[in-house]
């Protein structure tokens, strides 16, 4: 492995700076590792011109000392960001051949940083998965394996390639979106850092949009200070995002004292489930007594609504995603269907999704399509929308209480094996976003942080959630429980 | 609440996405599934409890009502499937 594309981005940034690399021999050096990483299925379209451009313009910017943060950083970028004249197919074969004539906001903001794309990365269909299973590339292979075993792990969903990549030091950084635990569930199985930013604080223009209340952009990197410095240049006001709040970015890094002396952490006793892995309850433990070590005060709290998160959103996402997905009819982008002799305009659409879209795409857009009709819209949309509504109740009042935020486990286990979830049911897998589902319904930001191995040896994440808007508290009581736990396991190169 | 083959023809159908009647069954016993997950919905109190509509409390932001953007036919059709003579073409609408 090369020593460069181990670097955090705050590594190489002042490396970059100091002249002591260019982002040239950095950009090369990725390039190098992800040509020979193609067993792990992470880079799905590689950009190697593209790159090699950035990075040249990049060096001139450096030399002449307007070099931003990310300026040289080469990035992957998941396959749900439209990126202009690069293949932008959201893990899907509806959208074969789609080459966007835009970019979406937040790479826009990341390469007018100065930020370097390597590529587009694996990710489950229109991020509807949490195993990088459902994607029409096939499946991103972890980095990680159990011990000896040569099992092929997931890294996770619906980022997987996102989190594989990073992992593997294919690049120092990528971009990834969580619906409902996309960013924060594979971060966790592989060992780094996801954070998914407040509702509104990233634009979603020209990213694909799944449940569009729910879908957030955010960092996924090696260290809790990249994920500011990466937080700090995708973030911000769009007006081509009207949901995108017009707030101002404060310096994320610079919150980064490690200082939570006082702060009050909230430790609720719904998310101790029957069943949970001794493995988990232990880390979870631990990570408690870490930041009252750290001078933090660790206080029970009640989020009673919590059990309710996982139904409610697997009523609204589905809806939300089958309004969402009436766009991919075969007529403006994407594949068509081949159509037989009479076939008309609804044969046309029945039959481009049926070859278009994959299993549980069909499946959510179906059940999405059932909550939101005649009859039934009452009983299951409406009553799931105000379940949500009391399950950000809960986090409300538990932050007026003073709580500032919130310590849970990020996953409910440790990576699985690839196909060992497949003969279980829908809802088996849904479980895996138990932990981290209930902040995107409540609009919060959320950041896993790798904390532990288990007893196979595969990474362990804990969950932080914090005040809206306060990312940059959040992120400095994550960088507490960073240096508390000191995780730096690397996976052992095998590919 | 249960699905049957029937309502299961009828959601795809809606959905526009074609489904051989032998995969039915199967669809149907799926959707069973998680619609019993998620019927658990049906204990909470929600009474006096307003739908969510915006996780943030915002007020959306206005613009002066001008066109901005425009006058791209080319990029607009470029992704198409089938276009001609600058518009989208699809099978036959009306018979």
């Amino acid at each position: 492995m090369s020593a460069l594309t181990q670097l955090t981005i705050a590594e190489a940034r002042d490396k970059l700076r100091a002249g002591d690399m260019t982002a040239v021999e950095l950009t090369e050096a990725c390039l190098a590792e992800i040509d020979a990483a193609g067993v792990l299925n992470a880079f799905v379209h590689r950009t190697p011109e593209t790159a090699m451009e950035q990075a040249r313009s990049a060096d001139a910017r450096l030399r002449a000392g307007d070099a931003p943060a990310m300026c040289g950083i080469p990035l992957g970028i998941k396959d749900l960001f439209c990126t202009q004249g690069v293949p932008s197919q959201a893990g899907s074969k509806i959208l074969e051949g789609f080459r966007p004539e835009y970019e979406s906001t937040v790479t826009r903001q990341l390469f007018d940083a100065g930020a370097v794309m390597l590529g587009k990365l694996n990710m489950d269909e229109f991020a509807m998965g949490s195993s990088n299973e459902t994607s029409t590339y096939g499946n991103a292979v972890s980095p990680w394996r159990r011990g000896n075993d040569d099992a092929q792990l997931t890294p996770g969903g619906s980022s997987g390639g996102s989190a594989a990549a990073v992992a593997a030091d294919l690049c120092l950084a990528a971009t990834g979106t969580d619906t409902g635990g996309s960013i924060r569930q594979p971060a966790a199985f592989v060992g780094i850092t996801g954070l998914k930013p407040t509702y509104g604080r990233c634009s979603r223009w020209g990213i694909v949009a799944f449940a569009s209340s729910l879908d957030q952009a955010g960092p996924m990197t090696k260290s809790v200070r990249d994920a500011a410095i990466m937080l700090g240049a995708m973030a911000g006001h769009d007006p081509k995002d009207s949901t995108s709040t017009d707030l101002p970015v404060p310096d994320f890094e610079a919150a980064l004292s490690g200082d939570i002396r006082g702060k009050k952490i909230g430790i609720p006793k719904e998310y101790r489930m029957d069943g949970m892995p001794g493995e988990i309850e232990r880390l979870w433990h631990a990570g408690a007594e870490m930041m009252r070590d750290a001078g933090a005060e660790i206080v029970d709290i009640s989020l009673p609504h919590t059990k309710y998160a996982l139904p409610a959103y697997y009523v609204i996402a589905p809806a939300e995603a089958s309004s969402n997905l009436a766009r991919y009819d075969g007529v403006r982008y994407g594949r068509r269907a081949k159509l037989a002799q009479g076939d008309g305009v609804t044969e046309m659409y029945e039959k481009t999704r049926a070859e278009g879209f994959g299993h549980e795409v069909q499946r959510r857009v179906m059940i999405g399509t059932y909550v939101l009709s005649a009859g039934f819209y009452d009983a299951y949309y409406n009553r799931a929308r105000r379940v949500r509504t009391l399950i950000k109740r809960d986090f409300d009042r538990v932050f007026a209480d003073g709580i500032d935020s919130i310590l849970t486990p990020a996953t409910p286990s440790a990576a699985f094996g690839l196909g060992e979830m497949s003969d279980a049911d829908p809802v088996q897998m849904y479980l895996n976003d138990v932990f981290t589902v209930t902040v995107n319904l409540a609009g919060l930001p959320g950041i896993s942080v790798p904390a532990g191995l288990d007893s196979q040896g595969l990474p362990l994440g804990l969950q932080l959630i914090g005040r809206p808007w306060e990312e940059a508290d959040l992120l400095n009581s994550a960088y507490a429980l960073e240096r508390a736990a000191g995780f730096v396991s690397k996976p052992a190169k095998w590919w | 609440m249960s699905i049957d083959i029937d309502t299961a023809r009828r959601v795809a159908k809606l959905a526009r996405i074609q489904v051989e009647d032998d995969a039915l069954p199967a669809l149907a016993s799926e959707f069973n599934t998680i619609l019993g997950f998620i019927e658990q919905l049906n204990e909470v109190d929600i009474e006096g409890v307003e739908p969510m509509t915006s996780v943030t409390p915002m007020r959306l932001k206005r613009r002066e009502d001008a066109v901005t953007d425009g006058n791209m036919q080319e990029k607009v059709l470029s992704n198409a499937p089938d276009a001609r003579e600058g518009f989208f073409a699809v099978p036959k609408v009306v018979e």
